[in-house]
């Protein structure tokens, strides 16, 4: 019984980043769908909507990778 | 650490544990690996008790790099501001690239988010901020050098920094006493008032920890993706991998410069926004 620990850490650490990582990207593609119907329906915004869209892009992937920062203690540990 | 050192390992990678040679490549340690053969031990300091903590100051990989960051990004602007005293107005060349940014920095994030006056005070902050941290990311891409960045230690420094700013000058605006009430929005009802008071302070103390962690994670998921690709090449143990590794790390490489330079801009943009937010709160 002394691996089932370890054996269970790898499969949470797997799993998890697995999760995070659907997470991420169905939040991600929802902004990005967002700013191209904005950008489509007035052009001169553009540059604005691109800039809102990086910052919530990179706001999203913070947590997604604090996610993986917590996966990847797991599975070293 | 890239490429040309970790080739070299590959000898003394003994047992396949590529998680090791991973975590081994990514962290900080007390030897500088300068070329596949040379590396400079560096000096220990002892650690010593001060408060009941252990304070470990001796000189490790991560502090030379620093170093090296804050030298670069002193140099660069010394350099661009020769270019000023000789053109006398109008720089060309190198100085007018910095002064594309520093505008950028300037106009974009300092007077959007503070205002007028509060933006040109804390401009220097700012482009101390964005060009340190572009230079510390980017260094982890240079064959010799390693990303300060990826310590959480340094990034939780220039998160203090964001933070201890913040309660700073929000209580030389509006006193000891008023700036903690401004943190709770108007037009709440007097028995609410604790609870919104005590999820304020949390919420000021996880942002500023979102910051630290956002820009140490992005750091260093790049590193290991990249290293992850190369250790491909020893867990199947033949060569034949190795375009599509060298491939995808090529690819890899070029992301993690775009992701160096979003995450020092992100990194800037916020700390401007607490700043602002704490100076004049727009509830």
């Amino acid at each position: 019984m002394a691996n089932w620990a370890t054996a269970l850490a790898y499969l949470a650490a797997g799993l998890g980043a697995g999760l995070v990582s659907i997470g991420a990207g169905y939040g991600i593609g929802k902004i990005a769908a967002a700013a191209s119907e904005g950008t489509a329906r007035q052009p001169e915004a553009g540059n604005a909507i691109r800039t809102t869209m990086i910052i919530a892009a990179a706001m999203i992937e913070g947590i997604a990778l604090f996610g993986v920062v917590v996966c990847f203690l797991l599975a070293v540990k | 650490m890239t490429t040309m050192s970790s080739v070299d390992t590959l000898s003394h990678a003994a047992d396949e544990n590529v998680g090791a040679w991973i975590q081994h490549h990514v962290q900080n340690s007390h030897v500088w690996h300068v070329f596949p053969g040379v590396e400079i031990e560096l000096p220990h300091i002892h650690s010593f008790r001060f408060l009941g903590m252990d304070i470990n100051l001796s000189i490790t990989n991560h502090v030379v790099m620093l170093w090296i960051a804050g030298i670069i990004v002193f140099f660069m602007f010394v350099f661009a501001l020769k270019s000023y005293k000789k053109y006398k107005m109008v720089p060309r060349g190198f100085a007018a690239f910095i002064e594309i940014l520093v505008l950028f920095v300037r106009d974009e994030i300092a007077i959007a988010n503070m205002g007028e006056e509060n933006g040109k005070k804390f401009t220097p902050l700012l482009i101390t901020f964005f060009f340190f941290i572009l230079i510390s990311n980017l260094m982890g891409l240079v064959p010799m050098f390693s990303t300060p960045t990826g310590n959480v230690n340094v990034t939780a420094g220039l998160a203090l920094i964001t933070f201890f700013s913040t309660q700073y000058f929000g209580i030389k605006e509006h006193g000891l006493l008023g700036y903690y009430k401004s943190l709770v929005p108007p037009g709440v009802p007097l028995l609410l008032t604790p609870l919104m008071f005590i999820v304020e302070v949390m919420g000021l103390i996880a942002k500023h920890f979102a910051l630290t962690i956002r820009l140490f994670a992005n750091m260093i998921a790049g590193h290991i993706v990249l290293f992850a690709f190369l250790g491909l090449i020893i867990m199947f143990k033949s060569f034949l991998v190795s375009p599509i590794s060298v491939g995808f790390g090529v690819f890899d490489y070029f992301l993690e410069m775009l992701v160096a330079s979003i995450q020092a801009y992100i990194f800037t943009i916020l700390s401007a926004l607490f700043i602002g937010m704490s100076l004049n709160p727009e509830h």
